[in-house]
């Protein structure tokens, strides 16, 4: 397990989490690199309401640029994109993000099966998608996505996670890269492509 | 598993055949949006292979009415996002009510839960009867359920905080009588609707209005079709009239945004 991954293997970081998942990030942002040189996208279940909030909280630990997705916009390295609350954030064979209002998806709008999904479909074998601590299902199958294409799975040791029950999903269901206890996460995110 | 039935060729093969036998273009739409639709349907209808499922989009009329109601994204709410409402109510429609006729356009209305929502704030208002609201989607099978204005009962509680929230007045529950698991809304809400199928991407004008409203609509399109749409209604659109989008549409990178001044930090413009 955990092989050393090759030089520019990584296009494009997806994390998904939900419950529990936030306390993971606060431990990962301050340790990340300046200069990654892929994007990450994150998609995070949360309320519709206090929109920004998430943003300015990662924003205050770390010095990448992190926003939130803005329809049509590219993806470019060294930046964080949150997918909007209350939308599915989609990626497009350009690498530019589509929203998308339609059915929620295990009860999540945005859902984190739909955005590994797109991912996986877009950047093949060179996507690596985190699953995070959460109390359902959303991410399971978009995980088998990255599986079938080639992408990297990594997965929340449940153990340690605040709510098991997705990682645990996640590893009855999915082959893992490579299990992680929360603080190994920024290591593993910074040295992706070297 | 619902996804890698089916590929980019394919999705492409589909919406030629949609174009040149039913005369709908998706080709000009997000991609990746349609293709989710349409691996969506393929898995929900159980088609064992792609030719079966091509055969029967093209040849099944019947068919061919579920296909374009399910590729088409019709979720909708009542007073979707309050703020929004908030602002039509103090702002937009009371600079309209100086006017001796208000006209209005909801484009992309699916089944019409923003249309009976701006009626409520036109009466409010005492607007209403000088109003007409034309309502139009692409879709015939969403409009017949918007004439009917009956919303599943059990949405009503969201719907009726969102109305609270945007500044609405009265027990949200006097607009509407239960029906079993319908809500039936008052009729002198839709004696002011004029509802009719109107293609964004093929039709022209039909009228000019001083508003138009189509929110969560061109987040399916591409860059260049929404640009396309947006000329449209910049043709439909009087002087000083205004032209509402969805939270996270915008009109920034069309060429001809400077002539329109945006409202509040709502998505809403006014055509200078």
């Amino acid at each position: 397990m955990a092989q050393t991954v090759k030089s520019g293997s990584c296009a494009a970081l997806i994390i998904g989490g939900s419950a529990g998942s936030l306390d993971v990030l606060l431990e990962i942002f301050p340790n990340l690199k300046n200069d990654l040189n892929f994007p990450i996208v994150l998609v995070v279940h949360r309320k519709a309401s206090n929109e920004s909030l998430l943003t300015d909280l990662l924003q205050s630990r770390t010095k990448l640029k992190v926003r939130e997705a803005e329809e049509k916009e590219f993806l470019t390295a060294g930046k964080v994109f949150i997918a909007p609350a209350d939308y599915h954030t989609l990626i497009e064979d350009d690498g530019s993000i589509s929203l998308d209002y339609s059915e929620k998806v295990n009860y999540s709008r945005p859902s984190i099966d739909v955005t590994f999904q797109a991912a996986a479909e877009v950047f093949k074998e060179k996507v690596v998608c985190i699953l995070l601590s959460g109390s359902n299902a959303d991410g399971v199958e978009g995980l088998k996505s990255v599986n079938n294409y080639g992408g990297k799975v990594v997965i929340q040791n449940p153990n340690t996670a605040i709510m098991p029950y997705m990682p645990q999903q996640a590893v009855l269901g999915v082959r893992p890269h490579v299990i992680l206890d929360s603080h190994e996460m920024a290591d593993f995110i910074n040295n992706l492509n070297d | 598993m619902i996804s890698d039935a089916i590929d980019n060729e394919q999705v492409e093969l589909l919406l030629n055949d949609v174009l040149e036998t039913h005369g709908y273009d998706f080709l000009e739409y997000s991609h990746a949006s349609i293709k989710r639709r349409i691996t969506r349907l393929y898995a929900l209808d159980n088609f064992v292979s792609f030719a079966e499922f091509r055969y029967t989009v093209k040849t099944d009329k019947q068919y061919f009415k579920r296909f374009l109601e399910e590729i088409t994204v019709n979720v909708t709410e009542m007073f979707r996002d309050p703020s929004f409402y908030k602002a039509l109510r103090e702002d937009v429609l009371p600079v309209l009510g100086t006017y001796p006729f208000i006209r209005i356009w909801v484009a992309g209305c699916s089944t019409g839960e923003e249309a009976y929502s701006l009626a409520i704030v036109l009466k409010e208002l005492n607007l209403l009867n000088k109003s007409l609201i034309y309502a139009t989607d692409i879709n015939p099978s969403v409009l017949d359920k918007a004439k009917k204005g009956m919303f599943p009962l059990n949405y009503l509680k969201q719907y009726s905080e969102n109305y609270l929230q945007s500044g609405g007045l009265k027990d949200f529950s006097t607009y509407y009588t239960a029906n079993y698991s319908l809500a039936k809304f008052d009729e002198t809400l839709n004696s002011k609707m004029i509802f009719s199928t109107h293609n964004l991407v093929s039709d022209h004008s039909f009228n000019e209005f001083q508003l138009i409203l189509c929110r969560n609509v061109l987040i399916y399109f591409d860059k260049e079709l929404q640009h396309k749409v947006f000329n449209l209604f910049d043709g439909s659109i009087e002087k000083l009239g205004y032209l509402a989008l969805g939270s996270k549409e915008s009109l920034e990178f069309w060429p001809k945004a400077k002539e329109y001044k945006r409202i509040r930090l709502e998505k809403i413009w006014r055509k200078l």
